[in-house]
């Protein structure tokens, strides 16, 4: 019987090698499967930028249209509701759509190099959570094909989005779309804790891991615990909107902070899963660009995961106007302040980390000084809205609009910049060109400050956030003209880095293997790597592996090399499969069914998910070996899922 | 006077910076979060101008620094030397982590400080109450002791406590007027309280700040402060019935007494409705719907012809008037001083 499985099993070199090897089919038709079925951590890494870096188009879409509209005082390009959508699904684009799965392609990509591993520990569970989070965004944006985008915010506070309130599919769109999104994270967190803890090569101990690795294990617990919070929250709401129960209903006794807790217990941890990332990146960058090692590295790292602990006590900082009494403001405050310290030390160790060294201004090195500078302002303006008065004046104003663009853009995105500058020549083959990226970095910066910083005076003066209009006289009329310019310009530094990327692809330089002398094992292998990352899994002679074995310790001692470590298995990689896709349509088809009250496809939906999952992970896959010259090869018949052991 | 005034010149000073070389912004705008006008404001301020010192201190050593290296450690061309390989110096960061904690102090205590007096849960004794209603899309101001209801524009008298009772009758909203302090959230279910005393009589502007629904940007209000004894003609001027109408205000009085108008408003002595605004002195107020337009004839006549139009979503229906009695109704309405 020809399952897809059987069919797909039948061609692994096509997974392996593109479109070079498809049979009789049509070359194209054998690339597009080979993508559509792949779990090579680094085509799914490739997947997780180029789709998130097409969300981050449509969400800045959603921005400028929404700066457009506040240009001027009263201005009607968009409707009233069409700009509350606007800004709901610019939030919850940029959060979700793009910062957290542009951060998931580095984690997908490179940490699996930077450990000196041949894939993560569950392949196809990686294919899935790609595939389930695809099928989470193109759920969301389907509400405008709709006409009914949803409108009450990223954060969807409750009641507003109960039936009475918000009648429509709208908010439908945006609970489901946000499990599903959610279901995909969890997945993958999983999969990349087990992938650190299990995978690392041999003489590569918790304390040698690259701090990119750390950051983003840290990150993937905070994203197992915060997760399942906000779950709840939108679990009660569903029940809520589809069964009829009480949870947001104040008539019959329902309490409207229980969201707002709920949403915040997440939403602030959130935060960190956007920017310890970023942190990483510039950890990476800085020392490889300074041609010293990090300063301070343990206290980098364990600041990073005491950011990660206080991240689950502060969350009711968000909520300061709502009245909890001075005893809960105080104490969320002080937990706030706390926060800072450690953060305080990273910012404070990356400059240490530049201090005293030889400085090769790459773009690469820029993105990340400009994190250095703008989260510096982004945090500092955060300390002032941690004090419950202060933040009184501050909250739901554009003072916070400005603070948390400072966090997201100068921290968030500005890491990941950094990270694509530093490794697109590791993940493409080809250089990018410097002096084009300069160019880039600074319309980039230029229009990024011009946009926002003039927002922390719009705050000042009292302007809130999420209106649709203003009037004349408010004297907002100056800084909201400066802010939209601002932003024409930020946009033009992203289509400016759309357009040397595109160059790079077809005709960019080719790229060496170890192009800016780094310090991690991603630098060891070729560049773009092999299918199986290594051809001898690489040898760890402390932190910053690659770099001792180049330049030597601090003394400059180089390490006795070392034999590569023996390989009695020979190179395991699992097979490509159809099924992560399709159990990830079953999960968006089930939205649409719930949705539509439609219970058959619902029932049918789940169903179909259920039994192929239970395939799926019943079915023992076959080893295949690909043709890499030289190496030992395996029988094949044994379990996939054993590629790390 | 003299301590407050430095604390405004400090706030002032340093956000705005930037903004006064970029040539010369008047912080001084209706919503200004920089001009207190009422005690709880300028407590706040108080810790703003702490907080915006330190941050600014601790921001402009970092941007130092940085700049320092950028320029000193640039790598020489050709230059291929490796610099010294340091990997941490356990003092200097013990230092960088004890020095910022010592530095959250000064922010801390001040901080803690404002929260437990601007929140004492005594009420002072000669307070003014007020219950505050935040509606889909406009302010209900109810004054218990002196048994008047009026909307959008909340009259307080000068150098009396007054205690907000902020209650919630549909969705979330926030309370904030932002020259008499900051905001607080107005939630169905939950009472809160902001206890504050006005300082100076003078008219400020203010606007619901907790997103709630289509029209959240059309929810504006206006406090007018009065001297103690304005506030006491204000008061009899709103116990006294409306006047009655003549002419074509006659003639709305009969078309608004004659419509749906009747099942949501109240015009004493003309209907009793009370999910929307309370309308016997409507024509008392200086601005319209959700205070966002000035309170002219022409602009009531445009509103109730078409509410949809000056604000989107709103629940007052069209009611298929025609111009002429829009008019008439305008006229009724604005009659009602």
């Amino acid at each position: 019987m020809a399952t897809p499985h059987d069919v797909a099993g039948a061609q692994p070199a096509s997974a392996f090698t593109g479109a070079t090897t498809a049979g009789a089919r049509h070359p194209a038709l054998a690339t597009t499967r080979s993508w559509l079925t792949t779990v090579d951590h680094k085509r799914i890494g490739i997947l997780y930028g180029v789709s998130a870096f097409a969300f981050l188009l449509l969400g800045g879409l959603e921005a400028l249209l929404i700066r457009t509209q506040l240009l001027r005082p009263q201005l009607g390009v968009v409707s009233a509701e069409f700009y509350n959508a606007l800004f709901t699904m610019h939030g919850t684009t940029m959060i979700f759509l793009a910062v957290m799965p542009l951060n998931a392609a580095f984690f997908n990509y490179i940490v699996p190099l930077m450990i000196g591993a041949r894939d993560v520990a569950f392949p196809r569970l990686n294919a899935l959570s790609y595939w389930i989070f695809l099928a989470g965004g193109l759920f969301l944006n389907a509400s405008f094909l709709f006409g009914t985008p949803p409108d009450v915010g990223w954060f969807g506070y409750a009641n507003l989005t109960t039936l009475p309130f918000s009648p429509g599919p709208a908010v439908d769109f945006w609970m489901l779309s946000v499990q599903i999104l959610g279901v995909s994270s969890i997945i993958s967190s999983v999969n990349f804790i087990a992938t650190v803890l299990n995978m690392r090569a041999p003489g590569m101990t918790l304390m040698r891991m690259p701090l990119f690795v750390w950051m983003t294990l840290v990150v993937q617990f905070l994203i197992v615990l915060a997760f399942p919070a906000v779950t709840v929250g939108l679990i009660f709401l569903m029940f809520d909107r589809f069964l009829g129960t009480h949870f947001f209903d104040v008539a019959a006794g329902g309490d409207l902070h229980l969201w707002q807790h709920l949403f915040w217990i997440f939403g602030h941890p959130e935060v960190y899963i956007l920017i310890l990332p970023a942190f990483g990146i510039v950890s990476e960058v800085l020392p490889t660009f300074s041609r010293k090692p990090l300063f301070g590295a343990p206290v980098v790292i364990y600041s990073g995961v005491l950011i990660g602990f206080f991240g689950f006590g502060v969350w009711s900082h968000h909520m300061f106007a709502v009245g909890m009494g001075p005893v809960a403001d105080a104490a969320f405050s002080i937990a706030t302040m706390l926060i800072a310290v450690p953060t305080g030390v990273k910012i404070f160790n990356w400059l240490a980390t530049m201090w005293g060294g030889r400085i090769r201004p790459s773009v690469a090195f820029h993105y990340a000084a400009g994190l250095v500078a703008l989260f510096t302002i982004g945090g500092l303006s955060g300390i002032m809205h941690a004090s419950p008065p202060v933040d009184l004046q501050q909250h739901d104003s554009y003072f916070v609009v400005a603070h948390l663009h400072y966090v997201l853009i100068g921290g968030s995105l500005f890491g990941i910049f950094a990270g694509l500058y530093y490794w697109w020549p590791k993940m493409t083959g080809r250089l990018l060109d410097e002096r084009f990226g300069k160019l880039q970095f600074w319309v980039f910066a230029i229009g990024f400050n011009v946009a926002f910083f003039p927002q922390h005076f719009l705050g000042a003066l009292g302007m809130p956030r999420r209106i649709y209009t203003y009037h004349r006289g408010s004297g907002w009329e100056l800084w909201n003209f400066v802010s939209t310019i601002g932003a024409y310009v930020l946009g033009l530094g992203v289509l400016l880095f759309l357009i040397e990327a595109m160059r790079s692809l077809r005709h960019g330089a080719r790229a060496p293997a170890d192009p800016w002398d780094g310090r991690t094992l991603e630098w060891r292998t070729s560049s773009p790597p092999p299918v199986h990352d290594f051809d001898a899994i690489p040898p760890v002679y402390g932190r910053d592996s690659f770099w001792r074995e180049k330049h030597g310790d601090s003394r400059g001692q180089r390490p006795a090399p070392r034999p590569p470590t023996p390989d009695p298995h020979g190179i395991h990689l699992p097979s490509p499969s159809f099924w992560p896709i399709v159990v990830a349509s079953g999960l968006g088809i089930a939205a649409f069914g719930a949705i539509g009250f439609l219970l058959g496809p619902l029932v049918v939906a789940l169903f179909l998910a259920l039994v192929r999952m239970y395939h799926r992970d019943f079915t023992p896959g076959e080893t295949r070996v690909p043709a890499v010259p030289g190496l030992p090869s395996t029988p094949a018949g044994e379990a996939v899922d054993k590629a790390g052991d | 006077m003299n301590g407050r005034a430095g604390i405004l010149l400090a706030v002032r000073a340093a956000l705005g910076a930037c903004a006064l070389a970029l040539g010369g912004c008047a912080w001084d705008v209706p919503t200004s979060t920089l001009v207190g006008r009422s005690d709880l404001a300028h407590a706040i301020l108080h810790v703003y101008a702490i907080i915006t010192w330190t941050t600014a201190i601790i921001g402009t050593l970092v941007f130092v620094v940085l700049a320092i290296i950028v320029v000193r450690f640039r790598a020489r061309p050709g230059d291929t030397a490796l610099p010294a390989q340091i990997r941490g110096h356990t003092l200097l960061e013990m230092s960088w982590t004890i020095g910022p904690a010592l530095a959250l102090l000064i922010i801390a205590i001040p901080t803690i400080q404002v929260v437990f007096r601007t929140q004492s849960a005594a009420t002072p004794p000669n307070a003014l109450q007020v219950t505050v209603r935040g509606w889909q899309w406009w302010w209900e101001f109810h004054y218990p002791e002196l048994e008047l209801v009026t909307a959008n524009e909340l009259h307080l008298p000068a150098g009396r406590p007054v205690v907000l009772r902020l209650d919630g009758p549909d969705v979330i909203h926030s309370f904030w007027v932002p020259k008499l302090g900051g905001k607080r959230d107005v939630i169905p279910g939950r009472l809160n309280h902001i206890t504050l005393t006005p300082d100076t009589p003078g008219e400020y502007w203010g606007q619901c700040a907790e997103f709630c629904g289509a029209s959240h940007a059309n929810m504006g209000m206006r406090v007018v402060v009065d001297s103690a004894a304005d506030f006491d003609t204000w008061v009899a001027r709103q116990k006294a019935p409306p006047a009655e109408p003549a002419g074509a205000a006659a003639t709305g009085k009969t078309i608004f007494a004659g419509s749906a108008c009747v099942g949501c408003h109240t015009i004493d002595g003309v209907s009793a409705g009370v999910l929307g605004p309370n309308l016997t002195h409507f024509g008392s107020r200086t601005m319209l719907a959700g205070g966002m337009w000035p309170n002219t004839p022409e602009n009531v006549a445009e509103w109730v012809k078409d509410p949809q139009r000056l604000k989107p979503g709103v629940k007052m229906p069209t009611l298929g008037l025609t111009d002429d009695q829009a008019k008439a109704i305008a006229a009724y309405l604005s009659g009602l001083k």
